[in-house]
């Protein structure tokens, strides 16, 4: 471990910290909005989940910087520029199909992305995987059972997940694409190699898009990108304004 | 209820907490279909470690004895002392 690159392991941390950090603030906005009392609950459950899992990976790019920086710091004082999470989560929730949407494409990346980092020679990263891949199976799990059933259900329903694949595919690209960071730390054996992850990726959405009655959008559209280098669509800085206003307006607060 | 109903189907919820205990009435749920019904339990009566097991039933499917019911049902076990035993635990009956 000792020749690891700490600003690059760091840095990885930061993109699975930031981007589960910023999905579940997304998914708390309908907390007692959902459309249904048993469907906001659910929202609730997976929003908390990943916010569990941005404490443990946020807490752990901090001790891996050695800068004395926790959880808090790292949420609550850095800028957008600073922020790694994917473009995908900062999208708005616009209506509940296009959050379902988000939250299955998402689900179905970091479910075959922790299975591998599962294997990370890094103890932390490897212990963080195993423990959070129970939680994100289960949020697979209901939002593939979500995709299908709106998919495949009113004409309506169908045509808002068309919409929201319209909406939310260009921002896919970006979970696969590979960098300096990455590539050291996979050949350390630490990271995942994304490439890898693609074709089960789009196997398994293409999979539930058949039953859903859902088309995947050819190859070589358009896809987004900036996160990596911290250039954001401009949803993401709203969404550090609300949930940093508190920790900035009182740095001493305790709760 | 009336035909402008929205809701989905309701379904009677039963959690067990550990396996070979008996499975407890929890609560309800409205779910589309029994896997859903079966997912919306979990997110709303397991969040504690509540449960090790989840039953769900369409509540429709359930057939309960009415208020009016209670006399003739039940009262007449009230003098029947000999079916109460209370020298030796019967289990799942509570005294």
């Amino acid at each position: 471990m000792a020749s690891v690159n700490k600003n690059a392991l760091r840095d990885y941390c930061l993109r699975l910290g930031d981007t589960n950090l910023i999905l579940g603030h997304r998914l708390s906005e309908w907390c007692g909005h959902g459309p249904i009392l048993e469907e906001d609950i659910a929202l609730a459950n997976i929003a908390l989940d990943l916010l569990g899992q941005s404490r443990i990976i946020l807490t752990y790019a901090g001790e891996v910087e050695g800068k004395g920086r926790d959880e808090d710091a790292l949420a609550y004082h850095r800028d957008e520029r600073e922020y790694r999470n994917l473009l995908l989560v900062e999208q708005p929730n616009g209506d509940y199909g296009q959050t379902i949407m988000r939250q299955f494409l998402y689900s179905v990346y970091t479910f075959f992305l922790y299975s591998e980092l599962k294997n990370s020679k890094d103890k932390t990263l490897s212990a963080f995987a195993e423990k959070s891949l129970k939680e994100i199976t289960y949020h697979l799990r209901h939002c593939s059972g979500m995709v299908i059933r709106l998919g495949d259900g009113t004409q309506e329903s169908h045509q808002r997940m068309v919409n929201a694949i319209n909406e939310l595919w260009t921002y896919t690209g970006e979970m696969f694409e590979m960098d300096d960071v990455g590539a050291e730390l996979i050949k350390a054996g630490i990271a995942v190699d994304v490439k890898k992850i693609f074709p089960l990726w789009e196997n398994k959405v293409k999979e539930v898009f058949k039953e859903a009655t859902l088309e995947v959008p050819p190859q070589n559209v358009f896809m987004q990108s900036g996160s990596r280098k911290g250039i954001h669509t401009e949803h993401l800085g709203y969404i550090l304004a609300e949930m940093q206003v508190l920790p900035r307006m009182y740095p001493d607060a305790k709760w | 209820m009336s035909d402008k109903n929205t809701q989905w189907p309701l379904w009677e919820v039963f959690t067990q907490k550990k396996a070979g205990e008996p499975f407890e009435h929890a609560g309800s749920v409205h779910a589309p279909d029994k896997e859903m019904a079966l997912q919306n339990a979990r997110d709303v009566y397991s969040r504690r470690n509540e449960a090790t097991c989840i039953w769900v039933v369409p509540s429709e499917q359930i057939t309960s004895s009415t208020p009016e019911d209670v006399g003739a049902f039940f009262d007449p076990a009230n003098d029947k002392i000999y079916r109460h035993p209370n020298f030796y635990k019967t289990p799942g009956v509570k005294f």
